[in-house]
């Protein structure tokens, strides 16, 4: 009866323990997400440069945004298109590297060194090195080009140029990934390898039927954190190009950034936050429900014996 | 055999090609970084500086108080890394190790909210800081860090749950307290995924640039992030400068990657690859 009492107390002992222990999280959880999100979206019907009271507009800010706002929607499909092009082409460059170190070469941890050291720099000292790297008349790129007779474009400064010069700067830190799908392809039991060298496989057949499929949920895993990264970018922007030439850089983030912390409107920007966060969520869900045709899991089929 | 061979003569060719694309860059900031102006702006460009210009290194550094800069950054990202490091630690014992109510119902919550966007909360929780009147203040920096980071409170628990639990019974059997274990017992074993946490923050906040430009206003209070982009505001042409001063901010990171390479990739491949 005492040791049953006793059971009693340490539950309940633990249970304040647990609930104290995550209560630092929960209070930020509540100050700076749960209400914050709310009253994001509360702003988003008002009007309020932050001096003045808030205004109810109602969809006022909705219907600007989608309707009469020309600035918003390319913004926002920049972006895509940026990210459209970025994350694949990051994928394949970061699967095709893991997958050349993974021929028992010499000097592996060298070059794994080399590959994975522009993934830990990034924010303005990165932004500012491409940026002269990018330079039409004295940058590297078009010193380099010029060497093998080609003119270079004039990268930031072209409208056309600019995005994959963005897609350019993006795919030189690919050796993050690379170090995933490099520990991922080290993981794969070399027996499936062996069987179906056996059966006679090339290396395309190896490629195609085991190594992607037993890599398809980490590389699932990368498209799922690049797209939600990829959609955020703004440091880059606001120091290479600052949005330039006419607006063929503008990204999403950087076009919130001016109405919130520029123009102090606050109720637009906050209806500009909000459709970004509705289309990352929109997209994150039609990517995982894609994910299930395609992503492999061993566990699935172990459930199934 | 000669078809390996081949073979092999080609992945090198690929690794060492791919090796040259990415060191050149660095490469072309540090050339910058010691030539003469007048030789900043020639084309074709001499990839070896003559002469080499040292004098650029502090000449740059003294064009705006960089050392106050890096002092800032230093406070901002310590302050951040303490309590993401802390406070992760604490909330991630909890739902690793106790049992409550509620408590698998939080941790979904504690895992969507690692897929939010920041921007979201960006505007409300700017109007908090302005009512408290911290702007232009540290403290919006540093303050949500000491609320625990949901990528961290993962990552940590994940680790917890590796660690056998025979270890926490014996030291209560012992006499130790739940709190005690944790202390005890699982912080000490958990040396690896501090240290990943620890890397990580450093490399997040002393990188960060968005929030510092939205919350800090006034020179004294830059950090080296916001600090190099009003030199550049200022100094935009001057690229000798501009590099030399980029190549310091980036070193901190590089002297720390060199340091603690092994954890970077164990972190990268722990979060990645599960």
């Amino acid at each position: 009866m005492i040791n049953f009492s006793q059971r009693n107390l340490n539950k309940r002992h633990e249970t304040i323990l647990g609930w104290l222990m995550v209560s630092p999280w929960l209070i930020g959880f509540i100050c700076f997400s749960a209400l914050p999100m709310f009253a994001s979206l509360i702003i988003s019907f008002t009007e309020w440069d932050m001096l003045s009271k808030p205004e109810w507009v109602g969809f006022e800010n909705y219907k600007t945004l989608f309707f009469e706002d020309p600035l918003a929607l390319h913004s926002l499909n920049i972006t895509i298109l940026f990210t459209i092009v970025s994350i694949p082409l990051n994928i394949v460059f970061g699967l095709a590297l893991a997958m050349l170190l993974n021929t028992s070469i010499r000097g592996l941890a060298i070059f794994r060194t080399i590959f994975y050291l522009p993934a830990i720099l990034s924010g303005v000292a990165v932004a500012l090195m491409w940026r002269w790297i990018f330079s039409t008349e004295f940058g590297l790129l078009n010193a380099l080009l010029d060497i093998i007779g080609i003119e270079g474009p004039a990268w930031l400064t072209d409208r056309i140029w600019v995005l994959p010069s963005f897609v350019i700067m993006r795919l030189w830190s690919v050796g993050g990934g690379m170090i995933i799908y490099l520990a991922g392809l080290q993981s794969i039991p070399t027996n499936l390898y062996e069987a179906a060298n056996i059966d006679g496989a090339n290396w395309w057949h190896r490629t195609r039927f085991i190594t992607l499929p037993m890599l398809s949920p980490t590389i699932f895993f990368q498209l799922i954190v690049g797209f939600i990264f990829s959609m955020q970018i703004f440091t880059e922007a606001f120091i290479m190009t600052n949005g330039g030439p006419a607006d063929a850089s503008l990204f999403y983030l950087l076009y919130l950034y001016r109405q919130a912390f520029q123009y102090f409107d606050m109720g637009y920007a906050s209806a500009l936050a909000w459709v970004l966060f509705v289309v990352i969520l929109v997209l994150t869900i039609i990517l995982f429900k894609t994910g299930k045709s395609w992503v492999y899991y061993e566990l699935d089929t172990k459930k199934l014996k | 055999m000669r078809k390996y061979i081949t073979q092999k003569t080609l992945v090198y060719f690929f690794l060492i090609s791919g090796s040259v694309a990415v060191l050149m860059p660095f490469f072309w900031m540090v050339s910058t970084s010691l030539k003469k102006l007048s030789h900043v702006f020639r084309f074709p460009p001499e990839f070896i500086p003559d002469p080499i210009v040292w004098s650029n290194y502090p000449n740059a550094l003294t064009q705006l108080p960089f050392g106050l800069y890096f002092k800032n950054s230093i406070f901002v990202t310590g302050g951040c890394l303490l309590g993401e490091l802390i406070v992760s630690a604490i909330v991630a014992y909890s739902f690793a190790r106790l049992r409550w109510k509620g408590r698998d119902f939080l941790f979904i919550i504690v895992l969507s909210t690692m897929m939010l966007p920041r921007q979201v909360t960006l505007i409300p929780e700017f109007i908090i800081f302005k009512e408290l009147a911290l702007l232009d203040t540290f403290w919006p920096l540093i303050l949500p860090s000491w609320f625990g980071n949901p990528f961290y409170i993962f990552l940590m628990r994940q680790y917890f749950l590796t660690i056998s639990s025979e270890l926490d019974d014996a030291a209560v059997i012992d006499g130790c307290s739940k709190f005690g274990v944790f202390w005890r017992v699982i912080l000490p074993l958990s040396t690896p995924v501090l240290a990943v946490v620890a890397i990580f923050s450093f490399q997040y906040n002393w990188n960060d640039f968005f929030r510092p430009l939205i919350f800090l206003f006034s020179n004294e209070n830059y950090t080296l992030a916001l600090g190099l982009r009003f030199f550049q505001g200022n100094y935009g042409t001057q690229w000798h400068y501009l590099m030399a001063v980029s190549l310091i901010v980036m070193l901190p990171l590089i002297i720390v990657f060199f340091i603690a390479q092994k954890r970077f990739i164990q972190g990268v491949v722990f979060t990645g690859y599960k």
